[in-house]
């Protein structure tokens, strides 16, 4: 895994919004502006690593405690502010490590916390905002659970430092008794299990993967392309469904999930008999 | 004497978690109102699994009944804690999602419809990895769409618990009913232990997980709504209190700015007293769940 994780996330955010610091009253961790893309202001959201964060278990770019509640309210405040205008486009940078693994996240309830990030995110979406996520980097667990995998379209940079997993590598190997190394053979094998963006593009779950030169280093070249395809996937959620029902109808989808899909149309024609 | 005035309550009740997933379920719905739907005749196996030399199960550990609770349409869907400890995978969730999205439509055509998930899992499946962490984020919209119109209230009644990405989605429950025996919490001890250390938890202390995770302390502090005893009869009778309870004023997944506050409010600088923290949060300003 990346030494890196937030480092990618940070420099991005600055470049679309040119503003490197949290909001009034936020943690370090959660950085927050609305900057122009195309016709829109939009709202991006970033978490980055935060050496000096209260809680010990969520210093190094995880989702904890604070994270979640910070996204929760800022997503909210949108949703708040353009209730009776034009919903602003919801842009979530994603570059996290994972949630926090701490005693104090468990003893203060974190699956709460987690939550009301994720209902935020889905409720800006229900309510017509175009949640877009980006994936720059890690993707991690409950991590992308609280922070982008609510969106109505993923776009990921295809790059080697970007992992999209249910969980880092060497914990998967620990928990599934195998070794780093039978686990990347698994992962040429079967897409779901893989590390590599490219598998995980077959799952017909991102919208667009993004060729970007040097990610580390956003140049004004780089930004520009960036935020058209941004500005596109913004104007294809608007003309889609509030819904997630794009990632079934893919064409990845189709091909990859297939035993899914027939579960879901069995149920749908019992359903109606029942 | 007769035995039933020796013998407790205790002793006589049927205990709900020695039920496998399927009798837990029909436990729950009026008698003969009830159909299982894509269940195991169906044959919807995982095709991951047999892969990776892992026997498969014919309805993938999840059971889907549609019928009626107290008189109300409802879906009951749950999760088999004996089946790859209830990981969810691409087909347990379809049928969890392709289920709650057919109640949201029958809500919307008006037909209310509750759905009572029965959640014993550990989490994303990970010889699925991928495509178990993408059916858990359509999981969680679809209870958020459902939740618009009709409550949704998960159970946790042990002994697996509730972990991982779906104890996420028991946050978006509109209430949650655990037993003693249960555990909620989105890091298993061992996960916690594995990542930072056995001086952050040690996940042998059985007595620091239950006193953290269990229903008894997730009851006490507000994040859960009614903890019951491991009665089939007792567990029947909160779920129908709910589903006739309907939607509450407010979800706890939308009370930000409470939770926030309290979260604030901790001191950070040593583990958290566990007393101490039910008794500040368990206060009356929290509005969610009917209690």
């Amino acid at each position: 895994m990346s030494e890196q994780v937030g480092l990618r996330g940070r420099a991005w955010f600055q470049a679309f919004t040119g503003k490197n610091s949290p909001m009034v009253g936020d943690p370090g961790s959660v950085l927050t502006a609305d900057a122009k893309l195309g016709e829109d202001t939009a709202r991006f959201l970033c978490v980055v690593p935060n050496p000096e964060a209260r809680f010990p278990c969520a210093r190094r770019g995880e989702v904890g405690l604070e994270e979640s509640y910070t996204l929760a309210t800022r997503i909210r405040e949108a949703i708040e502010q353009d209730k009776n205008g034009k919903k602003r486009p919801i842009i979530a940078i994603v570059d996290v490590k994972s949630q926090a693994y701490g005693r104090r996240e468990e003893t203060a309830a974190i699956f709460l916390a987690t939550a009301t990030a994720a209902d935020a995110y889905a409720s800006a979406r229900m309510k017509g905002h175009p949640v877009i996520a980006l994936v720059m980097g890690n993707a991690i667990s409950g991590g992308f659970l609280t922070h982008g995998y609510q969106a109505n379209r993923i776009l990921a940079f295809d790059d080697a430092g970007v992992v999209i997993h249910a969980m880092h590598k060497e914990a998967a190997a620990r928990i599934t008794l195998r070794t780093v190394a039978e686990l990347d053979e698994l992962g040429h094998k079967i897409a779901p299990m893989s590390y590599d963006i490219h598998d995980y593009a077959k799952l017909g779950l991102l919208h667009k993967l993004l060729h970007v030169d040097d990610p580390d280093n956003p140049s004004r070249t780089t930004v520009a392309v960036v935020e058209k395809e941004l500005i596109d996937a913004v104007a294809d959620a608007r003309a889609g469904s509030k819904d997630l029902s794009y990632r079934l109808t893919s064409p990845g989808a189709r091909e990859m999930r297939k035993a899914g899909l027939a579960a879901r149309a069995r149920m749908e024609e019992q359903w109606r008999q029942a | 004497m007769s035995s039933a005035t020796v013998i407790p309550a205790y002793v006589q009740r049927h205990s709900f978690i020695e039920l496998d997933a399927r009798a837990r379920a029909q436990s729950l719905m009026v008698p003969g109102s009830w159909r299982e739907l894509v269940g195991p005749f169906d044959r919807i196996e995982s095709p991951w699994l047999p892969m990776q030399g892992i026997a498969p199960q014919s309805d993938d550990g999840c059971v889907v009944l549609k019928g009626t609770i107290t008189g109300q349409p409802a879906v009951l869907i749950a999760l088999e804690g004996k089946f790859q400890a209830g990981s969810m995978g691409e087909v347990s969730g379809a049928k969890m999602t392709a289920a709650l999205d057919l109640a949201t439509q029958d809500s919307q055509n008006g037909k209310k419809t509750a759905a009572v998930l029965l959640l014993e899992t550990g989490g994303v499946r990970l010889q699925e990895a991928n495509l178990g962490l993408a059916v858990i984020a359509e999981v969680m919209a679809s209870i958020l769409a459902l939740r618009e119109h009709a409550p949704v209230i998960t159970v946790v009644a042990g002994t697996v618990g509730c972990f991982g990405g779906m104890s996420i989605a028991a946050g978006l429950s509109s209430y949650i009913i655990m037993t003693v025996e249960a555990r909620l919490g989105l890091n298993g001890p061992e996960v916690i232990e594995q990542e930072s250390g056995i001086e952050e938890f040690d996940s042998s202390d059985k007595a620091l997980i239950w006193a953290i995770n269990g229903g008894e302390q997730r009851v006490g502090m507000g994040a859960a709504d009614e903890l019951v005893l491991d009665d089939a009869e007792k567990i029947a009778t909160s779920v129908q209190k709910y589903v006739r309870a309907g939607l509450p004023q407010v979800h706890r997944s939308e009370q930000v700015e409470l939770y926030r506050e309290r979260t604030a409010a901790l001191d950070t600088s040593r583990q958290i007293d566990l007393l101490t923290l039910r008794k500040s949060w368990n206060s009356k300003t929290n509005q969610g769940g009917a209690r």
